[in-house]
């Protein structure tokens, strides 16, 4: 059973076309892939009188390199990131083949998969379900079935590149009818299930890019039901530089645990040390500080907390390893 | 609103009058009378809606009818070849890839997709390829082996 779909459809040729609508049009929903938000207004989360389609804009839809930077359109289907070789050579990227299903990843656009909204099991439920559970804060209701004391909405980032791209230190390209701005990728985050997002209204994302020069060692782990078609319960992505027998250099990002996806960089203590035990323990207690993963799953927060802390010890010690040789 | 839509479906070039909102599963099924695509979930979680989109498998139910404009869309109707099964769909009727039959459009569009792009699919791929297509009835194993009784080592 799904909501009737109505709305008036605008299909801009170009960015320029696109911002324009975007200001006649404030409320109207962005469309690239479909995948995230065709779902969500099947069941009635949100009813906007107005999509802008951005399948029409060919500028969004190229993968460029220069010297500097390596720069992904936000129209790049995650098939098409995978038919590149910048998951061979960026490993952390490899994310992008964990996403969803096959038939999906031919749609499912990187800007889409950026500005995914975020999700809660009380939230992505049919029209009737919710109703049926009196709704809750993130949508027509005023309670947190999650958090009832609270007044803020945990629903989770469960987004896989987002890590990912963090940990390459990549920025975005936001436009708007005024111009347009690079800025880190970690900006466009708040932390904050109702209003995770920091564009503004008429804020696109155009591009994400990261430096070319990246040759810290990098990956991605997923922990999730099921292997196929399902969002991370928890994903850690890891990018570091073993020199010698010394770290020398240590990112490690984390998704589906907070409204935000994280990122962390500021590992003094364990840098110019070797990898051991101890130094796991204290990277892992920095993070676990961090992370929130509340009971916005079907499975309980404690088990994605225990998921992040083994997934990042198992991915900082095998790419530890790799450093080796 | 609703506006021309030019696309091919089937390999029959066509325009229609489309409600902008329509998605493309219930254009096909519920406008062109193409049946033979289902709905198995209510967004992206089944495969039972998987079409080609430009030789590609695509989820239709998570897909706007006016999102393919200019572009070829196939579905289970088309695969037949002068009324007689295509090599797949006669692998799936002999190895007992079909029970009830309802995910077995999806699983045969999916599986087209795949052998388009690549005719000698090892298990692991074309597991792969299916892995967002459900299926309640034959446990999978005989899917995969009438997908790869369809390969060119088959
Ligand atoms: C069964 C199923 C399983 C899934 N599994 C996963 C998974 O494992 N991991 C995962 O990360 N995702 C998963 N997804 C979600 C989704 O398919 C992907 O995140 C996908 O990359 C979203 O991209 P899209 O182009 O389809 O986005 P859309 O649905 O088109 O858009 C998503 C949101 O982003 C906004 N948006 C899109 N483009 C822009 C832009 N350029 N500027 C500003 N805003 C924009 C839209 O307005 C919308 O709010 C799954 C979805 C389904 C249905
Ligand atoms: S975290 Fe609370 S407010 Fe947010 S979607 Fe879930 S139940 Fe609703
Ligand atoms: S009906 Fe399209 S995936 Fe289930
Ligand atoms: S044959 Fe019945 S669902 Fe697959």
């Amino acid at each position: 059973m799904s909501a009737p779909l109505e709305f008036t459809l605008l299909h801009p040729a170009n960015l320029t076309e696109a911002v324009k609508q975007m200001q006649a049009h404030p409320n109207a929903r962005l469309l690239a892939g479909g995948t995230d938000l065709v779902p969500n207004l099947r069941r009635g989360i949100g009813a906007p009188d107005t999509v802008i389609a951005l399948g029409g804009i060919d500028t969004l839809n190229s993968i460029t390199e220069t010297a500097s930077h390596v720069e992904i359109g936000a129209g790049v289907t995650l098939a098409g990131l995978l038919a590149s070789n910048l998951p061979t050579r960026f490993p952390a990227l490899q994310a992008a083949a964990e996403i969803a299903s096959p038939s999906i990843r031919q749609a499912a656009t990187i800007g889409g998969n950026l500005c995914l909204d975020t999700r809660c099991r009380f939230y992505n439920q049919s029209q009737w379900w919710r109703k049926a559970n009196q709704f809750c804060l993130k949508l027509d209701g005023d309670t947190c079935h999650v958090a009832p004391k609270g007044k803020r909405c945990h629903a989770t980032f469960s987004g896989d590149l987002a890590p990912a791209l963090l940990v390459l230190g990549a920025e975005i390209r936001v436009e708007n009818a005024q111009g347009g701005r690079w800025q880190p990728l970690a900006q466009l985050y708040n932390e904050d299930g109702l209003d995770h997002l920091t564009l503004a209204k008429g804020d696109l994302l155009v591009a994400v890019r990261f430096p070319t020069s990246e040759t810290r060692r990098s990956g991605y782990l997923k922990s999730r039901v099921r292997r196929a078609g399902d969002f991370p319960l928890a994903g850690v992505a890891v990018a570091l530089t073993r020199t010698g027998d010394k770290i020398t250099d240590l990112r490690v990002a984390a998704t589906g645990t907070n409204s935000a996806p994280l990122l962390f960089d500021d590992f003094a203590d364990v840098i110019g040390q070797p990898l051991s035990d101890a130094a796991l323990t204290q990277i892992n207690k920095r993070i676990g500080q961090a992370i929130k993963p509340m009971r916005t799953t079907n499975q309980p927060g404690l088990y994605r907390r225990q998921m992040v802390a083994a997934l990042s010890k198992r991915l900082i010690s095998t790419l530890y390893e790799q450093g080796a040789n | 609103m609703t506006s021309r839509l030019t696309l091919t479906i089937n390999n029959r070039t066509q325009q229609h009058l489309v409600a902008d909102g329509t998605l493309l599963v219930d254009f096909l099924r519920d406008q062109m009378g193409l049946t033979g695509t289902k709905q198995g979930c209510d967004g992206g979680e089944c495969g039972a809606c998987t079409v080609l989109v430009d030789g590609k498998p695509r989820l239709s139910c998570v897909t706007l009818a006016h999102s393919v404009a200019g572009q070829s869309v196939e579905t289970i109707e088309s695969v037949a070849e002068n009324g007689r099964l295509s090599r797949l769909q006669a692998m799936f009727h002999e190895r007992l890839g079909t029970q009830c039959g309802f995910c077995t459009p999806g699983m045969i569009m999916a599986a087209e997709g795949l052998l388009r792009a690549n005719p000698n699919p090892d298990q692991a791929q074309i597991k792969t390829a299916l892995s967002g297509n459900l299926c309640r009835c034959t446990g999978y194993v005989k899917i995969i082996e009438s997908v790869e009784a369809a390969t060119n080592h088959g």
